[in-house]
């Protein structure tokens, strides 16, 4: 009974109450992952679970047992960044720097979702791959809020490394 | 603000008017004006490598040993008394460590409330905090439940019983404006002004019009919940706190809980997000008393409902705006009064009428805000306190009039633009809304609209385009001070307690000390966030920057002293005065005559010395009384409209500011794009619903509350003039709250252009618009 966070194997808490988001925060002291409302209305506890983007506020620890999750420490390999987090700062994606690591870990996930040609609301051709344009990632990250109005940097940047990533 | 603050403010005008310009601050131009240097620079945030990591600690995520958690009880009515408590089956929960009640909370007094005559204060509420069985509002906090663990404690409180005895409350607007209040000052100005006979005007005027808008509550909803961390050591505190406000939050909390300054610390490095609602309120306290009563470190997080309950939001208003001008479109009246909501026991005005008082020459005048007295959580101030929604009503009325008298909305602002402050006569320090405009238009492309409403047409959607002028005055806080050290090595540390909440305090003035000090950015290390380092005033006003930007500059100036003192008659520079040098490339420089220098290291070396240092406080800001100081700006948009569903989408947005100097053009513009979204969320879809049945706010989530996404936002352009002003620190003015006013109205001036539908009821949400 554990979840491997980050690579390493984190025990299931004994009270089946516990979140994802209070796991990561309060018991393994992860707390890059951010917690805007609890109620999945945000995106501020955005981690990639399977390589998937999953609200942890809505999701239970005990609902992670047996799976990867990866949170906004263990995107980079320490020494470096991960080519969105240096997106962001270049971009200035960022104030106050709360909703970041939702935004970033959404964003790794998107980028699959857009490339595996999963279509979006904003989708003209149903059938072929998504193409990386401004409209389809506003429209895909539209589920994680910013206060500060950092939309245009985040959009910038995100742009930017789906175009590295085709190239 | 009362009467004696009026008599007392006008005769320090009245002096100061008199005062040669050269003996107050601001007289002689910074003498880093226009020099190159590391301010200006395009430089990244130099915070940002840790927060794309997550490793930026914020208040709720300081590890402590033995650390127990809160959760809170909010009052569901709205006006009564507690009649039945028991708390036996939450005591008894799995976990419960403690439930504070009023029944076990100490005896506490009132915590002093800001104001503009008391700047050291914080508090946003003159109400007792959890004293006496008394429910004031809808939402006050009645019990604290600790617990081992977040979901102990929460299931605990669920087990408290209240039995609640309901008293009549005060809870409609409208019923409320037969006993409104009259302030006797807004701010520092007289509230009620009257130039002239402008009743008279406005009926005789060939042109006119007056109107009603309305304006909803708003939230703030930064996404960073309030939270503490908070433990004792015997009489000593600490605070890990989410504040705009560090060093008050310390001196309130030293002589509430009666216990010595020196021990009380409150640290918050880094703010997730503000915006005027990250203050002092009653969750720090019962947190702290928790604390205290179970000798255990204590966190409490609000839920995001709590944040709508129990943290005061922008009030709703009602405004009237009523214009009238003579055939070449010179104004003959302008007047904007109105109600708004304030609480005896609140402390924000909402002083929507000051920035009218300011935008237009007119012949006559009228002036004046009237308060509500509601039983609700205290309003306060929140980004572009008053200018946000007060723009919207005046320069909506701007743009009615000019489409009534078929002039171009920019040309009839031209027509009208003051040479000096329209009421007091007193000179501008610099104003270039005029150049904004002209800027702006170009850019934008405003020869293409249509002067014609409903003309422009894509399909099933109607464009159009609208503008409107944004302004927020000057503030620089007094009383902030600095702490500059500086090594053999040619390193400096510069300390104060100032607060980032996202504006890149700590770039820009790394940035300004670079250049100050005439040290490599890298040699700078700015320390902040902390009460335990030289206080800086809160961050509020859009202050916090020329403040501490005023600071460093008088620290600099005592660090030249010193260094003097210590280069010894042997120096180059010997028998010069502080005045008479500067500081550059790690050196004094005579200013007459630069070959006349002495480094920092030869100097600290022949003394003997590894390092010196100097604290300093700025000097008192009399810039702000002897001339009329405010950031401008022309907002332009592009909206079109359904018109099968009403619904309307921003699509183009431009902001030309005139803010003075830009000191770091990269965080700036980030700054005025995200007033400018919080903006458009104001014209397009926030709104605290408020039930004035129950008195209870209907929407309390980010589900209900709509705040801009991703897709409501488009390409934002930000420009701006550059102009240095030659009276504040730097040449610059405050840029954190302008960006939100005139969004408002130059979008429902577009939506107008667009369909001929004219909107005085914010949001513009489609119902609207059918």
């Amino acid at each position: 009974m554990a979840i491997s966070v980050n690579g390493t194997d984190i025990p299931i808490p004994d009270d089946p109450r516990v979140s994802l988001l209070d796991l990561l925060r309060e018991r393994a002291h992860l707390t890059g992952t951010k917690v805007g409302c609890n109620q999945g209305a945000c995106g501020a506890c955005t981690v990639l679970v399977d390589g998937e983007r999953v609200l942890s506020c809505l999701t239970l620890a005990v609902q992670a047992d047996g799976r990867t999750v990866t949170t906004i420490e263990g995107l980079g390999d320490g020494a470096t960044l991960h080519p969105l987090q240096q997106a962001f700062i270049d971009h200035d994606g960022f104030q106050c720097g709360y909703c970041t690591p939702g935004q970033i870990c959404a964003a790794v996930a998107m980028l699959r979702e857009l490339q595996g040609g999963v279509p979006s609301y904003v989708t003209a051709d149903l059938a072929g791959p998504g193409a990386p344009t401004a409209e389809e990632i506003r429209e895909r990250m539209s589920g994680n809020l910013c206060r500060c109005g950092a939309h245009n940097g985040i959009v910038e940047a995100i742009l930017q490394v789906a175009k590295e990533q085709a190239a | 603000m009362s009467r004696v603050q009026n008599a007392v403010i006008g005769s320090v005008k009245t002096v100061l008017g008199w005062m040669p310009e050269r003996w107050l601050p601001g007289g002689t131009p910074d003498p880093l004006i226009g020099r190159h240097g590391e301010v200006g620079r395009q430089a990244s945030r130099l915070d940002g490598p840790q927060k794309v990591q997550g490793k930026a600690r914020f208040s709720a995520e300081v590890a402590m040993e033995g650390m127990c958690y809160a959760a809170l009880i909010n009052s569901p009515i709205t006006r009564g008394r507690i009649a039945r408590l028991d708390t036996a089956a939450a005591e008894a929960a799995p976990g419960v460590v403690l439930v504070l009640t009023h029944r076990n909370m100490p005896r506490l007094e009132i915590v002093p409330v800001m104001s503009i005559t008391n700047m050291g204060a914080v508090g946003n509420s003159a109400l007792p905090i959890l004293q006496d069985d008394q429910i004031r509002y809808n939402g006050q906090v009645i019990a604290l439940v600790l617990a081992e663990t977040q979901e102990q404690a929460d299931h605990a409180a669920t087990l408290v019983g209240i039995g609640y005895e309901e008293a009549p409350a005060r809870t409609r607007f409208e019923e409320a404006k037969s006993s409104a209040r009259s302030l006797a000052s807004i701010m520092v100005e007289k509230n009620q002004v009257s130039v002239g006979d402008a009743p008279r005007e406005l009926q005789q005027a060939p042109y006119s019009v007056d109107n009603i808008y309305r304006t909803p509550g708003h939230n703030h909803a930064a996404i960073e919940l309030h939270a503490v961390t908070t433990a004792w050591d015997g009489d000593a505190l600490t605070l890990h706190d989410s504040t705009q406000a560090i060093a008050p939050t310390a001196n309130a909390l030293a002589k509430l809980f009666g216990v010595k300054r020196e021990g009380v610390r409150v640290l918050s490095p880094f703010v997730g997000g503000g915006f005027g609602g990250k203050a002092f309120w009653d969750h720090q306290v019962v947190a702290i008393a928790a604390a205290r009563i179970a000798a255990r470190p204590v966190r409490l997080m609000l839920s995001r409902e709590a944040v709508y309950r129990m943290i005061g939001g922008r009030t709703p208003t009602e405004q009237r705006v009523a214009l009238a001008a003579d055939h070449e479109g010179k104004f003959t009246a302008v007047v904007h009064t109105g109600y708004s909501v304030m609480p005896t026991y609140a402390v924000c005005p909402e002083q929507y009428s000051l920035g009218s008082r300011a935008a237009y020459r007119s012949k006559t005048y009228q002036f004046g805000q009237r308060h509500l007295d509601l039983d609700v959580v205290p309003n306060t101030y929140m980004r572009g306190p008053g200018e946000s929604v007060g723009s919207f009503a005046m320069e909506s009325a701007v743009d009615e009039l000019a489409h009534q008298m078929a002039i171009d909305p920019i040309e009839l602002r031209r027509r009208n633009e003051p040479d000096k402050h329209p009421l007091s006569g007193t000179a501008f320090s610099q104003r270039g809304v005029l150049e904004a405009y002209r800027m702006g238009a170009e850019r934008f492309g405003w020869d293409q609209r249509s002067a014609q409403p409903g003309t422009r047409r894509d399909g099933e959607w109607l464009t159009g385009m609208g503008c409107a002028t944004g302004s927020f005055p000057y503030v620089r806080m007094p009383a902030g001070a600095v702490r500059i050290h500086l090594t053999k090595g040619g390193q400096a540390t510069v300390s104060c307690s100032a607060q980032d909440m996202g504006m890149g305090t700590s770039t820009v003035q790394s940035q300004h000390a670079a250049d100050r000090l005439g040290l490599p950015l890298d040699a700078i290390t700015f320390e902040m966030g902390d009460s335990d380092l030289p206080p800086a005033p809160m961050a509020g006003g859009s202050a916090q920057t020329v403040s501490i930007a005023a600071a460093i500059a008088a620290a600099a100036d005592k660090l030249a002293g010193e260094l003097l003192r210590l280069a010894g008659n042997a120096s180059p520079v010997a028998g010069l005065r502080a005045g008479e040098v500067r500081l550059v490339d790690g050196s004094l420089v005579s200013l007459e005559n630069p070959s006349r220098r002495d480094s920092f290291h030869a100097i600290l070396s022949r003394a003997g010395r590894e390092a010196v240092a100097v604290t300093a406080s700025a000097s008192a800001p009399l810039e702000m009384l002897k001339f009329a100081m405010q950031s401008m700006s022309a907002i332009f948009c592009e909206a079109r409209v359904s018109e099968v569903t009403g619904e309307v989408r921003v699509t183009r947005l431009l902001g030309s500011f005139d803010c003075g100097t830009i000191l770091n053009p990269k965080t700036a513009a980030s700054q005025f794009r995200g007033g400018m979204i919080m903006g458009l969320g104001m014209a397009l879809t926030e709104e605290t619903l408020f039930d004035e049945r129950s008195g209870r706010i209907m929407n309390a989530n980010l589900a209900d509350y709509h705040i801009p996404a991703h897709l409501d936002v488009p390409e934002i352009d930000v420009i701006w003039t550059g102009i240095p002003d030659p009276r504040s620190p730097l040449g610059a003015r405050g840029i954190g709250e302008v960006g939100i006013t005139g969004v408002a109205a130059a979008i429902a001036n577009a939506v107008f252009n667009a369909t001929g539908k004219r909107v005085r009821d914010l949001p513009l949400t489609l119902d609207k618009l059918l």
